[in-house]
């Protein structure tokens, strides 16, 4: 036992699981000083829980995305975060003519609902798109291929969109019913927060049903298992990736919807950081898995949120929250290293890969 | 062999006196570090290094209306040549440096640079423009480091109009203490030299006239989710969150800010940075109350109201868009006016040499001169702003904010 296991383990391994146990022992050591430090009250631990959780979600939906269409096409698509811009960034015109005309506020549910569905609307138009522009032609394509045509496509749109509408932010106006917070017992939470996760949940369980529950949903994960099996068993490959793309498209528009909502601003680059945080979500709770995105963007969220407070202040790290971001993409580095099928991930056979 | 040798060197001799004979026709260029030469027909070449995209875009373009009313002003000539106005974008950031500062410090042809916008993106251009003789004047950079006697990021040729931040640091110090009368204080900011210098000046002050810093926290400039930062800083419950950085981070502070359990009746005060219509327009309601520091325009002198602000309208539709256009405008003419008095050979349009040395010590000699933004003189290092530093308060909706503090 104890000479295979020396046969297997080389030293490379045992440096990486000293860095992995260093930073294991930093996060608890830096925890409890913080908590013995007793800076922050209760009610603040759980503002940056919910504001965490809000955050996570928004992430999870973006990660389905990227997560379907992995799950289907074996490649990653990095245009994915401009789809994700687009929608908002045309919708922000629709929401300022509606408050323009003060309609905005006078019927604000409709309101919100039109957004939302010319996002979505946008956002999966794109994504179709660009599937059948981009991606169809090179299937059959070595894999790297697709790859540095999504990222291609990625600068394309950015660039597009910042064309099309300009280098400035534009910002939404604010529902005045978003205003305030819901008491739930002790804890104030703030409405916009309540609706973007309320939503986000409900837009993946409506999604998760679609995969799990419906005929389009069973096509979509046999041609995901093999692709030319399901084609011989009368399966319409092309239809199931189109739709495939349009559900990843939609969940993108109402995420970008959701986004704008809680920060107001958005601009043509307003893409990029929320989508490699998905990206990140997705590879953390397993790529090609739907309910892995779930548990991945909300892992992400509370990591980042309470992280930098939680244990790099403890540490004594000044200004400790400029290092979220940098917290996000560790935890990818390590996924990478240890766990590289995420945590619900099965593992890549040989085939697949 | 020996004539022919004779004859060879006879003619190489000849030629030589030829040719120095032809120079002593022409101008020399007796500078120590160089000469731009202009021959006649030919502009004078002034650049700008300005950010004129992205979300801090209003801050430059209005420095860069500025000096171009100056130049508009002169009828577009200098010396009888025509005035050369273009340059690059500092995209406010150490890369956006980077690249604007390698295009310019490879053209010979720019006698002088108005700019960066940004310290940020001054501190790595500064070393290349300096190393390439430029005369760099910039209306907008306020780090304190940047004309520090001795410090590594003071380099020669560089000066600059706008006030330097140890004043408006202070100045925000003194109106948090004194106005407000505040004594619990936190500061933010983004990464960049302007905002560190300019919270760490808070910090010093404040402390020193008696109150407590509870967090001196950062954010970085495209961050959009606050939350985090807030809660922390919530934590030590100050009474007034000073967070001198751009717009587009400043304007997700002032959001949040509003939101964030404990901080929502908390002042908030921003610096010249955030003085841009932009921030008006992306906190929407939440601008209410905000305060920003900025140098003051109505202690400008007479000509700003009666000369510039009408020619600025003629000639852009607008009112200013931010606040450092009548320094742009103040570097400008000290720039012409020193090319004007150091340039050797024809002055009405013919061929004529500006000297790269002469011009700076001409720059740094500036003594009394009478501009816009008052009676500058500059020191050995730089500094030749006349700084009268205000607080401005937003309201929804209206830009510009309005002033409030000193009164006067």
């Amino acid at each position: 036992m104890l000479k295979r296991w020396r046969q297997t383990v080389t030293a490379t391994d045992l440096v990486v699981w000293a860095i992995g146990l260093a930073i294991g022992v930093g996060v608890i050591y830096g925890s409890i000083q913080t908590i013995r430090a007793g800076q922050y009250t209760a009610e603040q631990w759980i503002n940056l829980t919910i504001d965490g959780l809000k955050l996570g979600e928004i992430y999870a939906l973006i990660a389905l995305g990227y997560t379907l269409v992995y799950g289907i096409m074996r490649m990653i698509n990095f245009a994915h975060s401009e789809i994700f811009m687009s929608g908002p960034f045309t919708a922000v015109f629709l929401a300022k003519y509606l408050n323009s005309i003060g309609f905005y506020n006078t019927y604000p549910i409709i309101s919100l609902l039109l957004i939302t569905l010319l996002s979505a609307a946008v956002s999966a138009t794109l994504a179709i798109l660009l599937e059948r522009i981009a991606y169809r032609p090179l299937r059959f394509a070595p894999r790297l291929v697709p790859l540095i045509t999504a990222i291609g496509a990625s600068f394309f749109l950015q660039y597009t969109f910042r064309g099309m509408y300009g280098n400035d932010p534009e910002t939404y106006p604010t529902f005045d019913f978003l205003k305030g917070v819901f008491q739930i017992g002790p804890i104030p939470v703030p409405k916009t927060d309540a609706l973007v996760i309320v939503a986000a949940v409900v837009m993946m369980l409506v999604l998760y049903g679609i995969v799990q529950y419906t005929k389009i949903g069973k096509a979509m994960r046999s041609v995901s298992e093999d692709k030319e099996t399901a084609a011989l068993m009368g399966i319409n490959v092309d239809r199931v990736i189109v739709f495939t793309f349009t559900l990843g498209g939609i969940s993108a528009g109402v995420a970008g919807i959701l986004y704008s909502l809680i920060f107001h601003q958005v601009n043509f680059y307003m893409g990029f950081i929320p989508g490699l945080k998905a990206f990140t979500a997705a590879v953390l709770g397993g790529i090609g898995n739907v309910v892995g995105a779930w548990l991945g963007g909300t892992l992400l969220g509370l990591l980042e949120s309470l992280g930098p407070n939680l244990f790099l202040s403890g540490l004594g790290i000044p200004a400790a929250n400029q290092l979220k971001d940098a917290i996000a993409f560790t935890i990818l580095v390590f996924i990478l290293i240890f766990r590289p099928q995420g945590l619900l991930g099965e593992r890549i056979s040989k085939e697949k890969v | 062999m020996s004539k022919k040798l004779f004859v060879s060197l006879f003619v190489l001799l000849l030629g030589g006196m030829l040719l120095v004979a032809c120079a002593g026709q022409t101008l020399e260029c007796t500078d120590s570090i160089g000469c731009v030469e202009v021959k006649a027909g030919d502009p004078v070449h002034i650049a700008y290094a300005m950010v004129i995209s992205g979300p801090d875009a209003t801050l430059g373009t209005d420095s860069r209306n500025g000096a171009e009313i100056a130049v508009f002003d002169k009828g577009g000539k200098v010396l009888g040549h025509d005035i050369k106005w273009d340059g690059e974008d500092d995209q406010c950031s150490a890369e956006g440096g980077q690249a604007a500062g390698t295009k310019l410090a490879a053209d010979p042809t720019i006698v002088a640079v108005i700019g960066t916008s940004c310290s940020s993106a001054l501190r790595v251009a500064m070393p290349l423009w300096s190393s390439a003789g430029f005369t760099v004047i910039s209306a907008s950079n306020t780090a304190v480091d940047l004309t520090l006697a001795g410090n590594e990021n003071n380099h020669p040729g560089y000066l600059r109009t706008a006030h330097s931040d140890s004043v408006q640091g202070a100045a925000a110090a003194k109106f948090a203490w004194e106005k407000l009368g505040v004594k619990k204080a936190a500061t933010i900011h983004d990464g960049s030299i302007y905002a560190e210098q300019l919270q760490q000046v808070f910090a010093d002050t404040f402390t020193e006239l008696g109150g407590e810093i509870t967090a001196q926290e950062a954010v970085s400039p495209d961050q959009t989710d606050m939350s985090g930062v807030l809660t922390s800083i919530a934590s030590g419950a100050p009474e007034l969150i000073y967070h001198p950085i751009f717009v587009q981070a400043g304007v997700q502070l002032i959001l949040q800010g509003r939101q964030t359990p404990g901080l929502e009746n908390v002042y908030q005060m921003g610096a010249d940075g955030m003085f841009s219509p932009d921030v008006m327009d992306g906190a929407g309601e939440a601008v209410e109350g905000v305060f920003v520091s900025s140098p003051d325009t109505s202690k400008f002198g007479p000509d700003y109201e009666a000369n510039f602000l009408p020619a600025y309208m003629a000639k852009f539709g607008s009112e200013p868009i931010s606040i450092f256009h009548a320094h742009a405008y103040d570097a400008m003419n000290m720039v012409l006016g020193c090319i004007e008095k150091v340039a050797q050979g024809d002055k009405e349009g013919g061929d004529m040499l500006i000297g790269r040395q002469a011009l700076r010590d001409c720059m740094y000699a500036t003594k009394d001169f009478t501009g816009l933004t008052g009676n500058l003189s500059c020191t050995p290092t730089g500094d030749c702003a006349d700084p009268k530093i205000a607080v401005y308060e937003y309201n929804t909706g209206q830009f510009p904010p309005t002033k409030i503090w000193p009164e006067d």
